[in-house]
């Protein structure tokens, strides 16, 4: 049988206005024309769950620091007997991955390594995680520490009496590099027990999948997951303020929450309003340290830069609570069903196997719960805090004339910023009238700009070149859900659904009939309707609030652990994970009847809506609003 | 309920009796403890062996039978025929024993009264063999539908005393060495359920014996049809912990069993094509079908077989009833065996110690109980 192939990266047209993209990419990205019979052998599929958009030269770092760093802990560290990391490029602006799998005969010699360092980790699961935590803040606190100031017009007379004979620009220099290599600490960090929480996983699942035949993943994974997850507790935390701010009758204040400044004098003027905000300060810190977006692009906003963010779910939350509504999670009964759960499948075993199954589903429970929780501490705080120094670096050079808009910097590369700054404090230093960077960074940003709007015309393709016959590594089971059925779907040859419509990875269980809407972009959340269903190229965990509005999730990618299949379950929402194309297909305004139980989505009527915003090509800040 | 008392001929399912095989058979053994249970079970009554016991003694045929049995060859079918009919015939024209005949018939006033108007009802066999794990006579005895009026419940009952010797019995008998001395036969009267939809429910996947599954057959119509296979019905299979659809296959349906009020029987009615389509449960009847079932097997401790119906007469959250339990034993000695699989995970790959014969390496015991082995052969599985 001949197996369907996907383009080749050569075969994919250049959008109009793109041409040259490459050269915006440092060479080890992408695709080389002498490595073409290699490249061109492999699969390679598009990560567009955490890269759903367009690179901008600067943002490759959070590519490459988490691909690289999943990568060294399957072939470095825990050596994975039968799984390397993943080679990635980016193509097209997109992010494409190709996992390198461990040659036959050397897996046997790898299996005694990986049993040693796993058991180790396993063995001292807590106090390591605990080392893990304080490494994390550290790295946390030092980012925070640096800061990027103009630098002065003379050498402070203290430092000539001190002798300390530097001039201050090294200390720019320092923390750039600094920032960055922070970030890469973070990024290590970040797998350091990720790839062991799935492991944990993937052993109880397939034991599940073995003494329970066709067990739903759903059972496999409510027995595992945390209830009271940091992932949620951001969310949790503006629960709790709109609770109080019920009870205290603050409910005025939070008329116009976008004038943040105005929202919170008007809750300091009412009585009890003091006491409100020292609990909305000691929620800022940290849990405010949390984005819209999912960490890895710098017009990502976090809350506690954006406080309308969280004042307007807050004031969301407000009106429901008046309305009778309980927002609070029923955390006790979650967990008294998990229990119920865990508790029946373990009453179908007998013996040995009911002692296997505790001791399995014990490990996972204990490392499963980081693969949840680390978003906070990496992608949210960490990644918050970098973005934040990014743009302080960038608005000082622009304010140095650098560029024509404040967050220019991203259009560099992350090296290229280290030649710019060595412009800026050589221009300084040597006293000469202006750095050249202003003479040729806002042109040549100009050009790369209209490149990256370019390729933004166009979605990547879900993946490159001809599949193999069936895909068995199994974090690209896991972590992407690309399975060998999903390829299938992808090329077209899988199963129809019955009536037209889309096939997916049944991730929350319910059957729901509601209207789309098509969210391709963090910005355009506002726009989501009460009762509708959301539809989205991929959903961020922080887009709590708006769970408690929809009806239901659809997406392109993700699979049964991806964050929206996560959120979904715990908000009891039916969700479709990994359509591939439902953000392209759907079109706000449909009416859709989404089976998260079968994994099938079927649009029930002609597209009703047309004309800007509708469809789902909007991308970046200026997203329109969608005509309804 | 009335003031009907059960007595040595006529159990009520909810007479508060103890019940017992040798009393009522198999399946009024099952009405009885169900009902005791609390399950919905459509009222009725059992007319217990006693009552054929004294049927026989008074009609003085049982040596008869006997001697012409002994002289059968269970080979030749047209002799058995033969005698199978000329035996039936003596027994339903035999008259039922005046004793046995007014029990009966006040205890089927007794059911009637419960109920607004005149209530059709099922009359079948409850054989005290039949129904047992260890010897499946199922099938093999007789269930008559929508019966009205004493006088048509009362034939059937001796019907069904009858089809203790149909060809098939007869010959099952004789060739599994099953003595004819001592054998009797229990009848059920019940209140017939006015089925919208039926069918049956297994507590575990009959494909591979495992028992974190319902499966669920359901069809338009009475449950006869399912039952005897006339139909292809909707086939379910369910998470028996979260209720979940595991994987479902609408099935054609193309006819149903309904009562037709003018000739005071059931009919065989064509389903129309748009029936036929969907699913003949909605999803909270599903699981309301696959609740039952769980409740009925942790009541028997054992995985049940149970048969099912939604009346038509009844308002929704009431009208599931629950017609039969009966442990199921074809399927359930096929359960995986999950503790040697556990085992043999490591297995699985070759060329390898396991972790215990690592030196440094931890035990699995001292790491929780987890084995490494097998978490390696996790990753190494083909298809994880």
């Amino acid at each position: 049988m001949s197996m369907k192939s996907f383009p080749k990266p050569s075969e994919l047209p250049v959008p109009a206005g793109a041409e040259g993209w490459e050269k915006l990419y440092p060479y080890y990205l992408v695709f080389q024309d002498k490595l073409k019979e290699q490249e061109d052998a492999k699969f390679w599929f598009c990560d567009s769950q955490h890269w759903p958009t367009v690179f901008k030269p600067f943002e490759t770092i959070g590519g490459e620091f988490a691909v690289k760093c999943l990568g060294q802990y399957n072939a470095r560290h825990l050596m994975i007997p039968n799984a390397n990391g993943i080679d990635f490029r980016i193509h097209l602006g997109y992010l494409y991955m190709s996992p390198i799998p461990v040659a036959e005969e050397k897996i046997a010699g790898r299996v005694p390594l990986f049993e040693q360092r796993v058991g180790h980790y396993f063995q001292n699961w807590e106090e390591l995680l605990r080392q893990w935590h304080v490494k994390v803040r550290g790295t946390i606190d030092e980012m925070e520490s640096l800061s990027f100031r103009k630098l002065p017009e003379t050498v402070p007379f203290e430092d000539i009496v001190s002798g300390k004979a530097k001039d201050g620009s090294e200390v720019l220099l320092e923390n750039y590099d600094r920032l960055i290599q922070l970030c890469y600490q973070n990024w290590q960090y970040h797998f350091e027990f990720l790839n062991l929480g799935y492991i944990a996983y993937l052993d109880f699942f397939n034991f599940c999948k073995q003494v329970f035949p066709d067990i739903p993943d759903q059972s496999i994974a409510t027995m595992v997951q945390g209830v009271d997850m940091e992932l949620f507790r951001p969310d949790d935390e503006l629960k709790g303020l709109a609770v109080l701010a019920s009870e205290l009758g603050l409910q005025s204040a939070f008329g116009n929450t976008d004038d943040v400044d105005a929202t919170l004098d008007a809750v300091a003027a009412l009585p009890g309003g003091d006491r409100w905000l020292a609990q909305y300060r000691e929620a800022q810190d940290p849990w405010f340290n949390f984005t819209v977006g999912n960490g890895f692009y710098g017009h990502d906003k976090y809350w506690n830069e954006h406080q309308e963010i969280p004042l307007g779910y807050i004031a969301d939350y407000i009106r429901r609570v008046d309305a009778g509504q309980e927002i609070m999670r029923p955390k006790e009964a979650l967990v008294a069903e998990k229990e119920r759960i865990v508790e029946e499948y373990r009453d179908l075993l007998e013996g040995e196997a009911q002692a296997v199954f505790d001791a399995k589903r014990t490990l996972a429970a204990t490392a499963y719960p980081y693969v949840e929780n680390h978003n906070f501490y990496i992608e949210h705080w960490t990644m918050g805090v970098f973005w934040r120094k990014v743009r302080e670096l960038s608005r000082m050079m622009h304010a140095e004339g650098f560029w024509n808009e404040p967050d220019d910097l991203l259009y560099l590369g992350r090296n290229e910023v280290r030649d710019a700054l060595f412009d800026l404090v050589t221009g300084w230093g040597v006293g000469a009238e202006s750095p050249i960077g202003p003479v040729y960074w806002p042109q040549e940003i100009e050009r790369r700009r209209g490149i990256i709007d370019a390729l933004k015309t166009a979605r990547p393709a879900p993946a490159l070149n001809t599949p193999p016959a069936s895909i068995t590594e199994p974090f690209t089971r896991m972590l992407w859900g690309i399975t060998t059925e999903q390829v299938q779907q992808w090329l077209g040859e899988g199963e129809a659904v019955e009536g037209g419509g889309l096939r997916g990875m049944a991730a929350s269980p319910g059957v729901v009939e509601g209207i789309a809407r098509v969210v391709t972009d963090a910005d355009q959340l506002a726009e989501v309707q009460q009762d509708e269903i959301l539809v989205a190229p991929v959903t961020a965990p922080s887009w709590g609030p708006i769970f408690g509005k929809i009806k239901a999730t659809v997406t392109d990618i993700g699979g049964m652990m991806s964050h929206a299949a996560i959120v979904c379950r715990e908000y009891g929402l039916p969700a479709v994970t990994g359509t591939g194309s439902a953000s392209t297909t759907i079109t706000t305004g449909q009416r859709l009847r989404v089976d998260g139980t079968k994994g099938t989505v079927e649009i029930l009527d002609a597209p009703a809506v047309t004309g800007p915003g509708a469809h789902s090509h909007h991308h970046g800040h200026d997203a329109e609003p969608a005509n309804v | 309920m009335s003031d009907f008392q059960s007595n040595e001929y006529i159990q009520f399912f909810d007479g508060g009796i103890a019940p017992t095989l040798e009393n009522l058979g198999g399946k009024g053994a099952s009405l009885v403890t169900m009902t005791e249970a609390g399950m919905p079970v459509p009222p009725g009554f059992v007319v217990a062996t006693a009552a054929f016991d004294a049927f026989m003694d008074a009609a003085g045929i049982t040596a008869e039978i006997h001697e012409l049995l002994a002289g059968v060859d269970p080979e030749d079918v047209a002799a058995v025929d033969r005698l199978s009919l000329r035996i039936r015939e003596d027994i339903t024209s035999r008259p039922i024993p005046e004793a046995v005949r007014d029990l009966t018939r006040q205890a089927y006033d007794a059911l009637q009264s419960r109920f607004d108007a005149p209530a059709p009802v099922a009359v079948r066999s409850s054989a005290t063999a039949e129904d047992l794990p260890d010897a499946s006579f199922a099938g093999q005895q007789d269930t008559y539908l929508w019966l009205e009026g004493f006088e048509s419940v009362g034939e059937h009952i001796r019907r069904c005393w009858a089809s203790l010797y149909t060809s098939r019995a007869i010959i099952y008998r004789l060739k599994n060495n099953i003595p004819n001395e001592g054998l009797s036969m229990a009848v059920v009267v019940q209140k017939m359920v006015n089925a919208r939809v039926s069918g049956v429910a297994m507590t575990l996947d009959p494909a591979n014996g495992d028992r974190s599954k319902i499966t669920i057959d359901a069809s338009y119509g009475v449950g006869e049809m399912v039952v005897s296979g006339q139909v292809t019905p909707d086939n379910i299979m369910l998470d028996k912990v979260t209720l979940a659809t595991v994987r479902e296959h609408i099935g054609d349906k193309h006819a149903e069993l309904v009562p037709d009020p003018a000739a005071h029987a059931l009919v065989e009615r064509e389903v129309d094509a748009g029936r036929r389509a969907v699913r003949s449960l909605t999803d909270a009847e599903l699981e309301a079908v696959a609740r039952m079932a769980k409740r009925a097997e942790k009541h028997y401790k054992c995985p049940q077989d149970i048969e099912w119906a939604l009346d038509r007469d009844l308002p929704d959250g009431e009208n599931l009833l629950l017609l039969q339990s009966r442990p199921e034993t074809v399927h359930a000695s096929k359960a995986p065996a999950p503790a040697a699989a556990a085992g043999s995970l490591w297995g699985g790959f070759s060329g390898t110690g396991t972790a215990g014969t690592q030196p440094g390496a931890p035990s699995s015991s001292a790491a929780g109980g987890f084995g490494l082995g097998s978490i390696t052969a996790s990753l190494l599985k083909p298809s994880a």
